[in-house]
């Protein structure tokens, strides 16, 4: 007779989960029940950018819980931010998207008497073109976009971004899969400036991919560090910290700006408008830019830290790493992304059928 | 016979080689030492270790059990209460809402995910893990109702009848009669609710919010980041459950049945 | 209602205005009115709109959108996806049916454990099936290792990243929702007009073609339909296995929504999609009545 109240007993259950689901912070009312109301703070940050520890650390300090929510490209940042995905405390656009978050208003301004480490900047990022007064944003983490290779298989070092188009390396070539980044190397191999709103110049930009996509094995963001470490790459078009963790796995993995220049970037804390823990989003974004902290996470994901006396702090052999900390002699051919504006949807065209192909 | 025998013998062998081989190879190399090669390095068990260490993954396994429960208690009281609902309709509007009712069982995924987005986009209600069971709750509701009605169909209309001439109110009819022939059909569209739920991984990515990633956004950004034996461990242990259930789910339909 | 006379002489019958239990689906028809209908409402209205600079939706009536997707590159996508499926789904016809036609032909106690054979995979996340051919198709994989070991190949083969690696994906994902069906199909097949198409010295083929082919037609249209459906929007296989290198409408959908923020196209290409995948459906229908529900049901 006792399993006869099963279904009943069930559905009880169910109603109170959804009682509890359909409260505002589900994560509030879970920690209520067994730690007294410690406040959460939602960090959208990108996928494996923050190290468990150092997120354990600003917990014990403020007694709160920092949840982690990911996302992979800055287009799935703002995409997630307009669909009314609010909650979320501190994000980490880049530089440009920071742009195009402060346009759209969805950035809070900053209070920098609580944020005293954001004084100490690396000079390179400081009065950025975006947000000059870093009224909305602070840079955190930045680097250059370049190329990984195997020097055990490419035995002089390439110096254009015309070795992507190297037929002999036909199949071993990775690519990030991001329309901006991809359009801005071969928009600067052209002579171009990668931030070109000009449609004959980026069909032009098209032409050359689409001949390029026969070589290329895979567009990725998120794992070329694995596909050069196992050599199932001897190319890889990316950021400098996943080229400088494959170097890790293996030691033949170089890398190099070409001398036509590509992009300089900084992914840049930001508090939302929406943000239901202002203050504590502005402490936690002083705890990141402590030097002591953000040369740690320097380490661990091999990207240079924004404040200047990081990189003073982090090992030998990663603070002269071109990979992560961008030598000075580059920065005369970097350009920053900019907003492209209407000319995006020309790129986005122009993606999609090369992606077609 | 014989040959054809032989022949349909190795086309299933081959089916079966195809389907378990990625399953199992996955499982054997979960206990694989090495971290980037697939060549054998030794026996460990380091990758299920940092599985139980993985608060994130932990916290995802959970809102996906939340998730799952939840969205399948809705739907089955809802679908059940809503199949009962159309046999009650007139013949010629059973047979339209048949039809409506299969519709968000075949419109892309996708589709699904993205309108209901746009929905909570238009009446600005906040993305989190409340509308992601809403979400699931709209492609559970039309299952649950396809299953419980596929039954019902089979049923005596007599029988019910019969209690009702016995002097049966209309709960009484469902408590005594209906729902004790019903049971195996809610039980299996139950599980199969919970299985569409804990497997779901368009629609929740449209429509998670702040701390309200399951874990198929979890594998998805996992598998994103490259091959890692970490992966496999937790393949492995997701196939166990699946089997768990689909055993749990064998079980109970036996029991119900004898 | 209870005890009354009337009752019990003519009894409410399903569907008579007397009974009043009809509202029991009241719940549930608002559940998919509010956040079903209205959804697809939203998606069809806002195909009409004009995208803002940044994303977003301006509420400015424009064709533009479906005058967009007559461009080329569109309609290479729409094809090439319709071709993916279909492939798809001729490859599990032709992988699926020999093995339900053995799993209907074995004694009923094994039947049910080769279904639990097919259930198994079925019930496996779709990730972490994809993934398992991601771990086996990749140049230091499995395959090629196996390959080189065997002195097969000298160089490893470049499968993961290429459209076979995204049939592979598609063909193991949606298999066992050809196999189910097919087999429903078969074992309604009596083995005894299979021996009597034989006494009367009918050869394989033709009783292939003249017996067995029209019984088991319902099944192999269902399970075309539902292998064909998923597959053509697929966005996980041609994503993970694919390597980005293709696109299919999945993954258009996917990048107008979230990459571009193009949301009006996005929504229009997934409205035509839709309809697309309708259209099939009522032809199906108007085809074969008899399947329309019990095919899902299990």
């Amino acid at each position: 007779m006792k399993t006869k109240r099963l279904p009943a007993v069930g559905i009880c259950v169910g109603i109170l989960a959804l009682a509890a689901a359909c409260t505002q912070d589900p994560e509030n009312s879970r920690e209520a029940q067994n730690q007294g109301s410690r406040p959460t703070l939602h960090y959208f940050t990108w996928s494996d950018y923050v190290g468990p520890e150092i997120l354990a650390e600003f917990e014990r300090r403020e007694q709160a819980r920092v949840v982690v929510d990911l996302f992979s490209s800055n287009e799935e940042l703002l995409a997630k931010l307009q669909s009314g995905a609010t909650g979320y405390d501190v994000a980490v656009p880049s530089d440009f998207m920071v742009a195009i978050a402060m346009q759209l208003g969805l950035l809070e301004e900053l209070d920098h008497a609580a944020i005293p480490n954001a004084k100490a900047l690396n000079p390179h990022l400081q009065r950025l073109p975006f947000d000059p007064a870093q009224r909305y944003s602070i840079p955190y983490l930045w680097g250059t976009v370049g190329i990984g290779y195997d020097s055990n298989v490419i035995k002089t070092p390439p110096d254009s971004w015309a070795i992507l188009w190297d037929p002999r390396y036909k199949g071993r070539i990775s690519m990030l899969n991001d329309q901006r980044e991809v359009f801005g190397a071969t928009l600067r191999w052209m002579g171009q400036s990668l931030n070109s709103q000009n449609q004959a110049v980026i069909e032009a930009a098209k032409a050359k991919l689409i001949d390029q996509k026969p070589l290329v094995k895979t567009y990725t963001s998120d794992h070329y560090d694995q596909l050069l470490a196992t050599g199932e790459v001897v190319l890889a078009h990316g950021w400098g910290g996943p080229i400088a963790r494959a170097m890790r796995e293996r030691p033949s993995i170089r890398y190099v700006v070409p001398k036509e220049g590509g992009t300089v970037w900084a992914d840049c804390l930001v508090v939302l408008k929406t943000a239901p823990h202002k203050e504590l989003a502005m402490r936690f974004i002083n705890y990141l830019l402590d030097p002591q902290v953000a040369a740690r996470t320097s380490e661990r994901l091999l990207f240079a830290a924004a404040p200047a006396v990081a990189k003073g702090l982090v090992p030998h052999d990663i603070r002269d790493n071109p990979a992560v900390y961008p030598p000075d002699e580059v920065f005369d051919r970097m350009e920053w992304m900019k907003d492209v504006g209407e000319a995006v949807r020309a790129y986005d065209r122009a993606w999609t059928e090369l992606k077609m192909r | 016979m014989t040959r054809g025998g032989f022949w349909l013998k190795l086309a299933t062998a081959g089916n079966v080689l195809f389907l378990y081989l990625p399953i199992a190879v996955l499982i054997v190399f979960s206990f694989n030492a090495s971290r980037l090669s697939a060549t054998w390095q030794g026996l460990t068990l380091e990758w299920y270790r940092l599985l139980l260490t993985d608060q994130a993954l932990l916290e995802a396994t959970f809102n996906s059990l939340l998730v799952a429960g939840v969205s399948t208690v809705m739907s089955l009281i809802l679908g059940v209460m809503g199949a009962l609902g159309i046999e009650r309709l007139a013949a010629r509007y059973q047979t339209t809402v048949d039809g409506v009712i299969l519709l968000p069982l075949i419109i892309p995924e996708i589709m699904m995910g993205v309108a209901l987005m746009l929905l909570f986009v238009t009446i600005k209600l906040p993305l989190s893990l409340l509308t992601v069971v809403i979400g699931h709750v709209v492609f559970n509701l039309p299952l649950v109702m396809v299953i419980v009605r596929a039954r019902l169909r089979k049923l005596d209309p007599q029988l019910s009848e019969a209690a009702r001439d016995l002097g049966a109110g209309t709960w009484q009819v469902f408590r005594r009669v209906t729902e004790p022939m019903i049971r195996p059909a809610v039980i299996g569209a139950g599980l199969m609710a919970l299985t569409v739920s804990l497997d779901d991984f368009m629609v929740t990515f449209f429509l998670a919010g702040p701390g309200a990633a399951t874990l198929p956004l979890k594998v998805y950004s996992m598998i994103k980041a490259g091959i890692s034996p970490e992966i496999n461990a937790l393949s492995a242990v997701m196939v166990l459950a699946s089997m768990g259930l689909i055993t749990v789910s064998l079980l109970i339909q036996r029991r119900s049945s004898s | 209602m209870k005890n009354h006379p009337s009752a019990s002489s003519q009894p409410a019958r399903p569907g008579s205005p007397l009974d009043s239990s009809g509202w029991l689906l009241a719940p549930a028809a608002l559940w998919g009115g509010c956040f079903f209908l209205v959804p697809l409402l939203i998606v069809l209205l806002v195909s009409f709109a004009t995208r803002g600079v940044h994303g977003g939706v301006v509420w400015q009536f424009t064709l533009a959108n479906y005058g967009e997707l007559l461009h080329p590159i569109y309609i290479v996508i729409f094809v090439q996806s319709l071709a993916y499926a279909a492939v798809t789904t001729c490859l599990c016809l032709v992988i699926g049916f020999p093995f339900a036609y053995f799993i209907a032909r074995a004694p009923r106690h094994l039947q049910s454990i080769w279904l639990l054979v097919i259930l198994v995979p079925f019930w496996t996340n779709f990730l972490v099936r994809t993934y398992a051919w991601m771990f086996l198709l990749r140049a230091e994989g499995l395959f090629n290792g196996w390959l080189l070991h065997w002195g097969l190949i000298d160089e490893p083969i470049q499968m993961l990243y290429q459209p076979v690696a995204v049939l592979i994906g598609l063909v193991y994902g949606y298999l066992p929702f050809m196999v189910l069906p097919l087999y429903v199909a078969c074992e309604r097949l009596d083995p005894t007009l299979i021996d009597a198409a034989r006494d009367l010295y009918a050869g394989r083929m033709a009783t292939f073609r003249r017996v067995i082919w029209p019984l088991v037609k319902p099944g192999v249209v269902a399970g075309s339909l539902l292998v064909f459906i998923p597959a053509v929007g697929a966005f996980i296989t041609p994503d993970l296995l694919g390597g980005a290198r293709t696109m299919m409408i999945g993954n258009l959908i996917q990048h107008e929504y979230l990459v571009v923020r193009d949301w009006p196209l996005g929504s229009a290409l997934s409205f035509i999609l839709m309809a697309l995948v309708i259209l099939l459906l009522r032809g199906y229908f108007r085809v074969d009545r008899r399947l329309s529900l019990p095919q899902v049901s299990q």
